[in-house]
């Protein structure tokens, strides 16, 4: 019988020829390119409301924008503005810039600063970081200024049900929570409330979401507004090792990543892969209640890229070569501090030195302001 | 006087009911397209039209029905959007509440044309007075056979349905009001697909402004030719402009497009000139989403050449020295009008209307937006200049639907044109707050 192919579009991504099938979107195909070849994996636009398993995810957040300096090899034009490269299928012959183009660039900081905008940075003391896609954006994308000086917006934290808390005010609604509620369990009593920067992540008359598979929001939320109760501040991420295991359940696949700490399970969560998208979502049980070990069947190690903090602390010392220069840098530069001041122990001297402290303070900060 | 299309029997006592409207030529054109065109036809003369869509983006609307999907046994729907949200505009509730069944009869003829067989009026909730009025003449043309079921024995049937929405302005974009009207959050789609392909439950729609669906009354009367020679260039026909601000006669007029903006601006038919004792700062031509410009560039293009009330002449120049004529929202400023508290206003509203979905628009109306404040109030930095232009460049172009433009293009185009104003605020911050001081610069005053 004559073997038919499917025909395959040639797209230039970045310099890059890649031929894909119809339909596939341009984020794929650049997703193509760094499965083909891991050293390309930063030619990959950033997403932080697409998410590959969830249908009608993606369009939202512009974090992947990117331009279109060919339209097709039918249609050379160029497309007018920047498009949405997770939702936008490629053409036959269609050009595509992304970090060759200046001005996607430009773009891509200024949607950090926008997230920025009412997002706390607050990585040091919340439980997402290490894990938390915004903080990888930014550190990738975005600039080292602020220029936002107003007020930002903050909520009370909200308790979801007895296994979920939901923190709006570092919510960047992605609606990925929204969709996954809305796709894989069956009453969802969540959604988006209000318009704007006003709208919020919010249940039904704050009700409890307590479906068996509510558990995967926290999963899927890219920053750190819906975190898991039984996990929240036990660990960070870095110091915790993560282990394949799978279990017979007659809800879910039962295939999860267990965290460890020492011997103790401390969190379960979904296999994700190397884009950060769950493969398959599990349950509440084997997520929330199945934390001992012998609960499991180990499968070992999972893979983590060597770049991410997950693997910090996770090498034989000896393959962990030390970084040489850096180390000579700060050995010339070393000076030992001299402080020759007396030790101070009483109380009162302290209360005078710290008064005089603070009014030197805010002399500086008037300062300061009537010199704006 | 004019010629009026729309509202040329607007003034007649009664018109709004069925018996009268009959009496002057209503539901003529209506029986003219079911008995004797078939729905090409009618097609076709929207196209020889040239009319082009008047709910601000002008898109040719002949040709929009031509780009409507007619897959086999899936339905194909109409969608009449009388939302009519843009500040500034208040032409089509005007036309409804005065000759609902202009708009009925357009329904039922673009339909027809269109192959559907039920079709939606969206009407902004709070207009419920309009929405009776449509519903009565709906129950009137019902009655007398000119709708529902096999249609003046033609077989043609086609439902009518009134929908009130909740008043969100994001509710008139197209895809928002389909995303509302299937009874959803008024987000607007990711787009393709596009309405004509996948709009209303999924299927083939065609959504269309209330001005622009009553247009097709006249056009099958008279013929898409005879339209065409109304007005000028690629303009054609006659518009409704709601003006409003600093002039003597504010209301809905009708006007042949190709008309001089001086004409309309100063005649007594129309405006009648800016306020007594007062001369005029600056102009909004086409909805509070449209750049504003200023008086130097009312009369007369950058080249010197007279302004017209025309989709060209208003946009000549691009957004350097044009604007657009949008939904027809003709905004007067005199001199005693502070177009940064103005800026802030308008700024204040899409802030407050961003339905939130992307982080430009969400994040970025609300920036700009505080930082307008602080200048109108006396607490800016000159650096919040340019931070504005630089957000609105941000947000501009870079998000789902043109409610980030429509955003952006005030903020941009005050600075561009009124810059100095802005500065004033930021080294005159007393006086800047003080109730009813606003900036004379010289140069703003013609
Ligand atoms: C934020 C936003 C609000 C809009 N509001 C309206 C409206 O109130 N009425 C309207 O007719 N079109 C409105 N539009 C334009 C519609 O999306 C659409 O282009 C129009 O209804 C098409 O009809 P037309 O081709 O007859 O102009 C709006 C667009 C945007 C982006
Ligand atoms: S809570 Fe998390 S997943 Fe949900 S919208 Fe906010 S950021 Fe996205
Ligand atoms: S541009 Fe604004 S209103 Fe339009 S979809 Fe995006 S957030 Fe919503």
């Amino acid at each position: 019988m004559e073997d038919i192919k499917p025909q395959l579009f040639k797209i230039t991504f970045d310099g890059i020829e890649v031929e894909v099938e119809p339909g596939t979107t341009i984020m794929q195909a650049a997703r193509r390119i760094a499965e083909a070849d891991a050293s390309q994996g930063h030619l990959v636009p950033p997403a932080m409301c697409y998410y590959k398993p969830l249908e009608g995810s993606g369009g939202k957040c512009r974090a992947c924008l990117v331009r279109v300096a060919q339209g097709s090899a039918k249609d050379t034009r160029p497309m007018p503005k920047l498009v949405p490269s997770c939702i936008t299928q490629v053409q036959d012959g269609m050009v595509v810039e992304n970090v060759t183009n200046p001005a996607v660039l430009e773009e891509r900081k200024a949607i950090v600063e926008f997230l920025l905008l009412n997002h706390p940075l607050d990585c040091p003391i919340c439980d997402q970081a290490g894990e938390c896609h915004l903080q990888d954006f930014a550190y990738e994308h975005g600039s080292s200024n602020q220029r936002y000086e107003e007020e930002r917006r903050t909520f009370e934290k909200h308790d979801i049900g007895p296994y979920i808390q939901l923190h709006m005010t570092r919510c960047i609604l992605c609606y990925r929570c929204v969709y996954t509620a809305d796709q894989i369990t069956e009453k969802r009593v969540h959604g988006v409330l209000g318009r704007g920067d006003a709208a919020e992540i919010s249940t039904y008359i704050e009700k409890a979401i307590d479906n068996d598979f509510s558990g995967n929001v926290i999963d899927v939320c890219p920053v750190g507004a819906l975190t898991d109760k039984t996990y929240r501040f036990k660990n960070r991420v870095w110091f915790s090792k993560p282990v394949d295991a799978h279990r017979d359940c007659d809800k879910c696949s039962g295939h999860v990543t267990l965290w460890y700490r020492g011997e103790e399970v401390i969190r379960v969560t979904a296999r994700k892969n190397e884009w950060g998208e769950v493969q398959e979502f599990i349950c509440n049980t084997c997520r929330f209640e199945k934390k001992k070990t012998s609960d499991w069947v180990i499968e070992g190690p999972t893979k983590v890229v060597r770049s991410s903090v997950v693997s910090a602390n996770k090498y034989r010392a000896d393959t962990v070569k030390k970084p040489d220069f850096a180390l000579r840098l700060a050995n010339s530069q070393y000076k030992p501090i001299d402080d020759s001041r007396p030790f101070i122990t009483d109380d009162e001297t302290i209360r005078q030195l710290s008064i005089e402290n603070n009014k030197k303070a805010n002399e500086r900060s008037l300062a300061e302001n009537s010199n704006n | 006087m004019a010629r009026k299309i729309l509202l040329e029997h607007a003034h007649i006592a009664g018109i709004e009911t069925f018996d009268t409207y009959r009496k002057n030529g209503g539901y003529e054109a209506l029986e003219k397209a079911i008995k004797t065109m078939t729905p090409e036809a009618v097609v076709e003369e929207a196209k020889k039209s040239g009319v082009r869509g008047r709910g601000g983006a002008g898109f040719p609307m002949g040709m929009k029905w031509g780009f409507l999907a007619k897959p086999e046994g899936v339905p194909r729907y109409l969608v009449c959007n009388a939302d009519e949200s843009e500040p500034g505009t208040f032409k089509d509730h005007y036309l409804m509440k005065t000759i609902p069944h202009l708009l009925i009869e357009g329904m039922i003829i673009s339909s027809f044309a269109l192959g559907a067989n039920k079709s939606f009026i969206y009407v902004r909730g709070e207009l419920m007075y309009v929405i009776q009025i449509l519903e009565k003449a709906i129950a009137e043309a019902k009655a007398k056979g000119f709708l529902g079921k096999n249609i003046l024995g033609s077989g043609y049937d086609l439902e009518l349905v009134v929908h009130p929405g909740g008043g969100a302005y994001i509710c008139g974009e197209e895809t928002a009001l389909l995303e509302s009207l299937e009874g959803k959050r008024g987000n607007p789609r990711n787009k393709p697909p596009f309405p004509a392909v996948k709009g209303l439950y999924q299927s083939p729609t065609v959504v269309n402004n209330v001005e622009s669906i009553a247009n097709m009354v006249w056009i099958i009367n008279n013929g898409g030719e005879a339209y065409a020679s109304i007005g000028i260039g690629r303009s054609t026909g006659t518009k409704l402009i709601s003006a409003s601000g600093h002039i003597r006669k504010p209301g809905v007029y009708e006007i042949e497009l190709g008309l001089s903006v001086d004409e309309f601006m100063n005649s007594d038919e129309y405006c009648g000139g800016i306020r007594e004792g007062h001369h005029l700062k600056a102009l909004v031509a086409g909805g509070s989403s449209v750049p504003i410009i200023p008086a130097r560039l009312v009369y007369k293009t950058a080249n010197g050449e007279d302004r017209l009330m025309s989709y060209e002449s208003l946009s000549d120049g691009g957004f350097a020295t044009g604007t657009m004529l949008g939904s027809g929202g003709f905004i007067v400023f005199d001199e005693t009008a502070c177009i940064v508290r103005n800026t802030w206003n308008f700024s204040r509203f899409y802030h407050h209307e961003s339905c939130g979905q992307c982080s430009p628009c969400r994040e970025g109306t609300g920036w700009m937006e505080k930082v307008l404040h602080r200048l109108e109030h006396g607490h800016g930095h000159m650096r919040d200049i340019d931070l504005l232009v630089d957000v609105a460049k941000k947000i501009e172009g870079n998000t789902i639907c043109p409610l980030g433009d429509a955003a952006a293009w005030p903020v941009a185009s005050a600075i561009r044109h009124f810059r100095d104003e802005f500065e004033w605020h930021v080294t005159h911050p007393a006086e800047a707050t003080k109730p009813g001081a606003v900036y004379m610069g010289e140069a703003v005053l013609i």
